[in-house]
């Protein structure tokens, strides 16, 4: 048996062992994302940076819900369309409390989501030289991959599909070709649409995934995080046993001697 | 008696109206902001919570209080 406990996930020297990172966005209301959370055993969530609301003090707090002592906040520049407030974005969320740690995101386009690779390669290296430890969001290219990697990133995350859109990962090649050459952590990204979708990342020798709307999003979110959950823990166990080759024909499971 | 002046600022792109000799550290706790889950940066530039009662504030000033949300 595969033993699944000897097989850390490390991301910037630190230990985890789900490999599922959730994002805390889209849900009806804190007490469901907290408690999708707990259920998906995810031990990393993205969150976002924005204004405090001044007016009303009542609303509630993300820090009130999710312990960020208890799980790894991951801060994220979702929203951000260039490399100066990527950057205004993350040394604003390292402030609040010590966060180096972070997932850079910039996007190119509002219709698409796909990240604008040109700004999050500038970004990349100015936030590693100033001692980020930098996770980056990225489209499935394998020379950019490559390109980020030397500008100092941290993980590599590429997309499977657009942001949202539930499409599952189109283009398993690339994927592939990057887990190749690349040790960093590999992380799919944005576009899953259901658990088996994160178990074919797994699969392809991913070291995680992160979700959001296909949990937050999902007709029944506490249900969804679980079967993430699972698939994610399936996925990693069925890529370190070694599949079987791919044949054309097929090839009986019954031995032909002794047959009646 | 003496009418005391104030100034005005614009907090998280809202206009507001304070006490001239105001400092940063007053209009947090005026506020009620916790300041250990917030950042905050004043006209661009981020500020070290531990200076902000030695931070006063000017007319036209530019203050962002953020802090974290959900988010994807």
């Amino acid at each position: 048996m595969v033993n699944l406990k000897k097989d850390n996930f490390i991301i910037a020297k630190k230990k985890f062992s789900s490999r599922l990172i959730v994002g805390t966005g889209k849900y009806k209301n804190m007490s469901q994302c907290a408690k999708a959370i707990k259920l998906s055993g995810a031990e990393i969530v993205t969150v976002a940076v924005r204004r405090v609301n001044i007016s009303d003090r009542s609303k509630p707090i993300l820090m009130d819900y999710i312990d960020p002592k208890k799980i790894t906040y991951l801060p994220n520049t979702a929203g951000c369309f260039n490399s100066k407030e990527a950057l205004r974005t993350l040394r604003l969320a390292r402030e609040i409390g010590g966060w180096k740690l972070v997932k850079l995101e910039v996007l190119g386009d509002k219709k698409n989501l796909f990240p604008d690779m040109i700004e999050t390669l500038k970004s990349t290296e100015i936030l590693a030289k100033e001692g980020f430890k930098v996770m980056v969001y990225c489209n499935d290219d394998p020379l950019m991959a490559k390109r980020l990697e030397n500008a100092g990133a941290d993980a590599i995350m590429p997309l499977a599909a657009p942001i949202g859109s539930g499409l599952g990962i189109q283009n398993k090649i690339n994927i592939q070709i990057i887990r190749k050459q690349t040790k960093l952590p590999l992380i799919i990204d944005a576009g899953l649409g259901q658990a088996s979708d994160a178990a074919v990342a797994m699969e392809l020798g991913c070291d995680g995934v992160l979700v959001n709307t296909a949990i937050a999003k999902a007709k029944k979110p506490f249900e969804m995080a679980q079967a993430f959950k699972n698939a994610v823990i399936a996925g990693r166990q069925s890529y370190r046993s070694g599949r079987i080759d791919k044949i054309l024909m097929g090839n009986p499971s019954s031995p032909s001697k002794g047959i009646i | 008696m003496k009418k005391i002046k104030k100034i005005k600022i614009r907090l998280n792109g809202n206009i507001k109206s304070i006490f001239v000799d105001y400092n940063l550290s007053d209009l947090i706790n005026l506020h009620k902001i916790p300041l250990k889950k917030v950042a905050i940066e004043l006209n661009g530039k981020i500020i070290d919570k531990k200076k902000i009662s030695k931070i006063k504030l000017n007319n036209n000033d530019k203050i962002e209080i953020v802090h974290f949300i959900g988010g994807g």
